[in-house]
């Protein structure tokens, strides 16, 4: 069995009826996907009150996709997600599965199951009748249930809770219950709604890991809706990145942090330094007064564009063995390495290094050519500015601040 | 040490007013005129077992009647918007600012023989209607009287039940059907029983509604009490006695209906 010798917890995908297995290839964690897409949402658009939340949304999913919908609070990512399980109602604009329209399908009768935010359990119901729920709906035997519940229970860690009151579980077990009960109908499409995001850090890791196996082992098609970058990058097979109703990009983890399509993306995704920058000719751009050699090329002469620049990318030296130097504003120690905020002419660089920098010293900054990530100017283009702060939220604050005390010395 | 002096004005207060007095109708049940121990007043509650059935009778359709008009009532309440809610709601507390006596008194002149009702039936050519001092006008009036009490425990359990838990049994598969018997009803029995009781346990022991639409023939527990207390057969000793079976009757029933639900902690209703 495949499950041996990947050293898989969960070994008990034969005794899941109804499951497509999934080959897994000698690599290990490549699966096999569908040509054909399962959901298909086309020109959909919503609002609620009046308030725009999807604009002409396009999203094809393949079977047995790992796809997540990444973006900040309120990007649509939720309202993506009820779409499919037929809880909200586009405005306008077709839902697809298997190719057949479902607009009008009412949630229960769609083959999809949804894993709720705050996991939904039937407070009146112990965890062998809650993930029983779905299997009794569909007038399944009571030999059937008994088997589907015991073995789903098994893959979850979950042996011998069945009779247990859900109310009286933790978080992370509840969460398990959660996933079995969705588990229970065979779903062809499984909608996780943020579901780790009220566990603490290590048992999310471990949730992260279960999920993915999960996945693997069913085949199941997994949307999965989160704002934790970190989450998207380490789970999917694609990463659908949103913001303000809109799709911004679509793309595997490596595309979306290696190859950020605008500044939202660079700066959403990981950490970025995004600068204002000039593309003389192919391979060649300039930025912060110098020129730099890069491996982007495509771009009319003298195109403005904006330079991303992951802080984990730039090598320390001397300052007068570079091009760039600046003062060392700030040290952090964060475990791994020390994150060092640099001003180099007015603009506060950060930088990850693993070696320790004084405060108040000069230090020197060289870029490689393929460390420097050139990406078209968009509307995003000049909103994330240096590290001064770390979001907008603390920038704005500030401005707002400084303006009233402005104003205030105005008046005396 | 703060909380104990905190609570002495309370416990004094529940001395005076709910200990003492439940000590004096037991004492006042069990002597007679004079002052002796007897147990002829519990044993001539007997006698009166007839009204007790007819208490109990109509105190539980007036019940069964205000679930079955309430439940939906207060569902459709729950799922309206905010504003809709709140001013349904107060819709349904409105009459209760109303004088109890007021309230019953208009419904006499309702159902009155030559009453409104009657006078716009006859104007529309059918047959009068004999409403009035009937067991049927007693129940309507203590489903009148009483139904608020039903509305609003049932409410608040239903505004507060998760949203998310009604999808979830969509998604798993449920029509509108199951997820109401599966997860609706089972999730609002607190407010179920709450209702049930606060609305059984006053129709019980009523005395002014029966007194007033039911006439003589539906005399009811509360009436009789009355009677031996303030009317002519007065009688205290008797009159606790039944109240005292009264009582005991009650409890006996609420045992009953708290046997319905498990025992197990959900929160949300009122329970008395």
């Amino acid at each position: 069995m495949a499950t041996a010798w990947l050293g898989l917890r969960f070994n008990h995908r034969q005794n899941l009826p109804g499951y497509n297995v999934t080959i897994l290839t000698a690599k290990g964690m490549h699966i096999k996907m569908g040509e054909k897409p399962i959901i298909e949402l086309k020109n959909i658009a919503v609002s609620f009150d009046g308030e725009s939340v999807l604009k002409d949304f396009n999203l094809s999913i393949r079977g047995g996709e790992f796809v997540t919908l990444l973006g900040p609070s309120g990007c649509g990512k939720t309202t993506t997600l009820r779409i499919v399980g037929g809880f909200v109602k586009p405005d306008s604009g077709d839902v697809f599965f298997n190719g057949k329209k479902i607009n009008d399908l009412p949630p229960h009768k769609r083959e999809v199951n949804t894993i709720f935010q705050k996991y939904a359990l039937f407070p009146h119901l112990n965890v062998y009748e809650n993930v029983a729920f779905g299997m009794r709906v569909h007038g399944k035997s009571e030999k059937e249930i008994k088997q589907t519940v015991h073995d789903l229970l098994n893959m979850v860690n979950l042996n011998g809770f069945a009779r247990r009151n859900v109310n009286l579980l933790s978080g992370g077990q509840q969460q398990r219950v959660a996933i079995a009960r969705a588990l229970a109908n065979h779903p062809k499409v499984l909608l996780l709604d943020e579901p780790l995001g009220a566990l603490d850090l290590k048992l999310r890791k471990d949730m992260q890991v279960e999920l993915k196996k999960i996945q693997q082992q069913t085949g199941i098609t997994f949307i999965f809706v989160t704002h934790d970058q970190e989450e998207a990058l380490s789970m999917s097979d694609t990463v659908v990145v949103m913001d303000k109703g809109e799709i911004q990009q679509i793309g595997t983890p490596q595309d979306i942090y290696n190859e950020p399509k605008n500044a939202f993306v660079a700066d959403f995704i990981g950490e970025s330094n995004i600068l204002d920058g000039v593309m003389h000719e192919d391979y060649l751009v300039e930025f912060a007064g110098q020129k730099f050699k890069c491996v982007d090329k495509g771009f009319s002469p003298k195109e403005p564009v904006d330079v991303v620049i992951r802080p984990e990318d730039i090598d320390v030296v001397e300052p007068e063995q570079s091009l760039l130097s600046g003062m060392v504003t700030s040290v952090t120690f964060k475990g791994v390495h020390y994150e060092i905020i640099v001003d180099v002419k007015g603009f506060k660089w950060m930088i990850q290094s693993t070696d320790y920098q004084e405060e108040g010293k000069k230090i020197g900054l060289v870029l490689q050519p393929d460390d420097i990530h050139i990406m078209k100017k968009s509307e995003y283009s000049g909103m994330f500015g240096d590290y001064s702060t770390f979001s907008d939220e603390m920038d704005e604050d500030i401005q707002a601040s400084e303006q009233r005390e402005a104003e205030e010395e105005d008046e005396v | 040490m703060k909380s104990k002096t905190a609570s002495v004005p309370y416990g004094i207060w529940v001395s005076i007013f709910i200990v003492v007095p439940m000590i004096l109708v037991v004492i006042f049940a069990f002597t007679d005129k004079s002052g002796n121990f007897t147990l002829s007043n519990i044993a001539a509650v007997g006698q009166y077992s007839n009204v007790f059935l007819r208490s109990i009778w109509l105190g539980a359709i007036a019940t069964a009647i205000s679930l079955l008009v309430g439940y939906p009532l207060a569902y459709i309440i729950s799922r309206s918007g905010m504003r809709a809610q709140s001013v349904l709601i107060m819709l349904v507390m409105l009459p209760m600012w109303m004088n109890f006596l007021l309230r019953t008194y208009a419904w006499m002149t309702l159902l009155e023989d030559n009453g409104i009702i009657n006078t716009v039936i006859a104007s529309l050519g059918f047959p009068k209607f004999h409403m009035i001092n009937t067991a049927g006008a007693v129940v309507l009036g203590m489903v009148y009287n009483y139904i608020p009490y039903m509305i609003l425990p049932l409410y608040s359990v239903l505004a507060k039940m998760d949203h998310s838990v009604i999808e979830a049994a969509q998604d798993l598969g449920a029509n509108q059907g199951r997820v109401f018997r599966k997860v609706i009803l089972p999730l609002s029995m607190p407010g179920v029983i709450s209702g049930i009781t606060m609305v059984f346990v006053p129709a019980v022991s009523t005395f002014i509604i029966s007194k007033m639409l039911g006439g003589g023939a539906n005399l009811l527990i509360g009436d009789l009490i009355d009677m031996q207390f303030l009317g002519s057969a007065y009688n205290p000793n008797l009159g606790s006695a039944i109240s005292l079976v009264l009582m005991v009757l009650i409890l006996i029933c609420m045992g009953i209906m708290n046997q319905f639900d498990d025992g197990e902690e959900r929160g949300g209703g009122l329970m008395i």
